[in-house]
C-alpha cells in the first residue's frame, strides 16, 4: 500500500537500483537538494548574523529617539520580525 | 534612509506570508517526491532516468522565470526608483543560478545513459549554459561596486540588456545547432508526457516556485538587514 | 552633428597620440591566431577546416583589450561629467565614442584577418566572406562591449569583469560571423547569415548607446 494502489509491493533494493539507473538518478536528486538546501542555509546564515549584528549596534548606540524601544530591542528575545521591522525615519 | 518606510511594510507582508510558503513548500516536495519516485511509473523507453525529469524540467523553467522576474524587478526599479525592486533582483540571482545549475547537472546526468555522453552542444543545453554565465555575470557585477546602490542599478541595465539578449542567443543557439548538429544521434523530443508523468511534474514545478519565494523573501529580509547596519555605522561614524 | 563628429575626433586624436591601442589590438590578434597552429598541429586541412572559427574567436578578444579603457580615462579627469552636462545626449556621446573605439581596433582587425586567413590556409572562396562579416560584425562587437564598459566603470577588477559580462552576448555575433564564412566555403551562399548579422547591427545601433547611457549616468550621479 505504500508504494500506491495496484501496485507489487516494491523491494527496498530494487526502489534504490532505479531499475539500473541508480547511479544517474540519485546523484541527480541528490544535487537538486544540495543546492536547495545549502541556498537555504546560507540565507538563514546571512540573515542571522545579519540580525546580531544590528541588534548588538542598536543596543551599543546611545538611545535618543528611542529610549522607549531601546531595551526591547536589545533584549534576546526579539528574534524576529517586530525587531526587523521597526523603522528608523530621518 | 528616507526611504524605509516601504521596506517596513514588506516586513510585515513577509511575516505574513513566510510561514505558509515555508509550509507549502515542504508540503509539496514531499508530495511531489513521493509521486516522482514511487507513484509514477517508469518511462517504455527511457526507464528510470526519467524520472530525472521532474527535478530538470521544472529547474529548467524556473531558470528563466527567475530571469524574467529579475529583469521586470529591474525595469521598475529603474523606472520608478523602487528600493525593493532592486533588492528583489540582487535576492533573486543566487536562486536563480541556482536553479540553473541544477538544470545543467541533472541534463547531464539524464544525457550520460541516455545519449551516452555527458554533454552534448544541444541548442537547449547551450543555451541554458550561456544563461547561466548571465545569472554569474550579473551577481558578479553587483558586488563589484564598493556603493551597492550603484552595484545594483548597473545590474538592473545589465538585466535588461540580457533579458533583450535571451531571445537573440537562443534563436541563434538553435540555428547553429540545426546547421552543425549531425541529426541522428538523439531523441531531443524526451518522453511523450503522459498524464502520471504531467502530476509529479507540476506539483515539481509549483513546489520549485514555492521554494523560489520563501528563500527569495528570507534574503530580501537579509539584504535589508543588511542596509540598516550599514546606515547605522555611517550615522555612527558622523556623530 | 558637428558636435558628434569633433568628439569623434577628440577620441581618435587622444587615441592616435597614444598610439599604442590600434597596433596592441592588432597584434593581439595576430598572435592569438598564429598560437593555434601550434595547438592543433600544422595540418593544413585542420587549419582550414578551423580557420574561420579561429579568426572570428580572436577578433573577439581582440575587441575586449582596449574597452575597459572607452570610458576609464574620461571618468576619472572628469570630462565624463562635463560630457553628461553638455547640450549633447548622452547616448550620442556612447556612440561617438563607440565609433571612435571601432576606427582604433575594429578596422585593423579588417585589414589584417585575410592575411591571417592565408596562414591559416583557408580557401580563397571565404576571403569576400570574411572581410564582410567582419565589416558588419566588429561595429557590433564595439557597441555590445560599449555597454559593458560603461557598465564596470569604476567597478574592482572591472578588466576581468568586463570580460565576463561581454562574452556570453557575443555568441549570437560569433555563430552568425563564422557561419557566414562556413556557409560561404561549402559553397552555400552567406546570405541569411549576413542578413542575420545586418539585423543585429541595425537593431544594436540604436538599442546599445541607450542603455550605455543608462548605465553610464549611474556612474556619474
Amino acid at each position: 500500500m505504500l508504494f500506491g494502489t495496484g501496485e507489487p509491493f516494491l523491494p527496498m533494493s530494487e526502489f534504490l537500483a532505479m531499475g539500473g539507473y541508480a547511479a544517474f538518478v540519485w546523484p541527480s536528486y541528490g544535487v537538486a537538494a544540495l543546492i536547495m538546501v545549502g541556498l537555504l542555509a546560507a540565507t538563514l546564515k546571512s540573515l542571522r548574523s545579519g540580525e546580531a549584528t544590528l541588534r548588538a549596534l542598536e543596543g551599543s548606540r546611545p538611545a535618543r529617539r528611542r529610549r522607549d524601544r531601546a531595551p526591547a530591542s536589545a533584549s534576546a528575545s526579539a528574534v524576529n520580525a517586530p525587531a526587523v521591522s521597526e523603522v528608523r525615519e530621518g | 534612509m528616507h526611504r524605509f518606510a516601504n521596506p517596513a511594510r514588506f516586513q510585515r507582508l513577509a511575516t505574513a506570508i513566510l510561514p505558509w510558503s515555508a509550509g507549502a513548500t515542504v508540503v509539496l516536495l514531499v508530495v511531489g517526491l513521493y509521486f516522482s519516485l514511487f507513484a509514477s511509473p517508469p518511462d517504455y523507453q527511457q526507464g528510470d532516468t526519467v524520472r530525472i525529469m521532474y527535478i530538470h524540467v521544472p529547474a529548467a523553467w524556473m531558470s528563466l522565470f527567475v530571469y524574467t522576474n529579475m529583469a521586470i524587478a529591474a525595469a521598475c526599479g529603474l523606472v520608478w526608483k523602487h528600493p525593493l525592486a532592486d533588492l528583489f533582483a540582487k535576492a533573486a540571482a543566487p536562486v536563480g543560478a541556482g536553479f540553473t545549475a541544477i538544470c545543467l547537472i541533472t541534463g547531464s546526468l539524464w544525457g550520460a545513459p541516455m545519449w551516452g555522453t555527458w554533454w552534448v552542444w544541444d541548442a537547449r543545453l547551450t543555451s541554458v549554459l550561456i544563461l547561466f554565465f548571465l545569472y554569474l555575470g550579473y551577481m558578479a557585477l553587483v558586488n563589484a561596486f564598493d556603493d551597492p546602490q550603484r552595484g545594483m542599478r548597473a545590474g538592473n541595465v545589465l538585466l535588461l540588456v540580457g533579458i533583450v539578449n535571451v531571445p537573440i542567443i537562443k534563436f541563434s543557439v538553435e540555428w547553429w545547432n540545426t546547421l552543425h548538429q549531425p541529426a541522428s544521434v538523439m531523441r531531443m523530443d524526451g518522453p511523450t508526457v503522459a498524464a502520471p508523468m504531467l502530476v509529479p511534474l507540476l506539483i515539481m514545478a509549483v513546489a520549485f516556485t514555492l521554494y523560489f519565494v520563501t528563500v527569495v523573501l528570507l534574503r530580501l529580509r537579509a539584504e535589508i538587514v543588511q542596509r540598516r547596519i550599514q546606515t547605522m555605522r555611517l550615522t555612527q561614524a558622523a556623530e | 552633428m558637428t558636435r558628434f563628429l569633433r568628439l569623434v575626433g577628440r577620441d581618435l586624436r587622444l587615441a592616435l597620440r597614444q598610439g599604442s591601442d590600434a597596433s596592441i589590438a592588432v597584434m593581439f590578434f595576430v598572435l592569438c591566431v598564429v598560437l593555434f597552429p601550434f595547438g592543433v598541429g600544422p595540418e593544413p586541412n585542420i587549419l582550414a577546416r578551423i580557420a574561420a572559427g579561429v579568426i572570428w574567436v580572436a577578433a573577439l578578444l581582440a575587441s575586449l583589450l582596449s574597452l575597459e579603457r572607452l570610458f576609464q580615462t574620461d571618468y576619472e579627469d572628469g570630462s565624463l561629467e562635463l560630457l553628461a552636462l553638455s547640450p549633447v545626449p548622452l547616448e550620442a556621446v556612447v556612440l561617438a565614442k563607440t565609433l571612435a573605439h571601432w576606427l582604433v581596433t575594429g578596422l585593423p582587425l579588417i585589414v589584417a584577418a585575410p592575411i591571417l586567413a592565408v596562414l591559416l590556409n583557408m580557401d580563397t572562396a571565404g576571403f569576400g566572406t570574411l572581410v564582410l562579416t567582419l565589416a558588419i560584425g566588429t561595429p557590433l562587437l564595439s557597441l555590445i562591449g560599449g555597454i559593458g564598459a560603461a557598465l564596470t566603470l569604476g567597478a574592482r577588477r572591472g578588466g576581468v569583469l568586463l570580460s565576463l559580462l561581454i562574452l556570453p552576448l557575443y555568441i549570437p555575433v560569433l555563430i552568425f560571423g563564422a557561419g557566414a564564412i562556413d556557409a560561404s566555403l561549402h559553397g552555400l551562399t552567406p546570405r541569411p547569415h549576413l542578413l542575420l548579422l545586418a539585423g543585429l547591427l541595425a537593431a544594436a545601433l540604436p538599442l546599445a548607446p541607450w542603455a550605455g547611457a543608462a548605465a553610464l549616468r549611474q556612474a556619474v550621479e
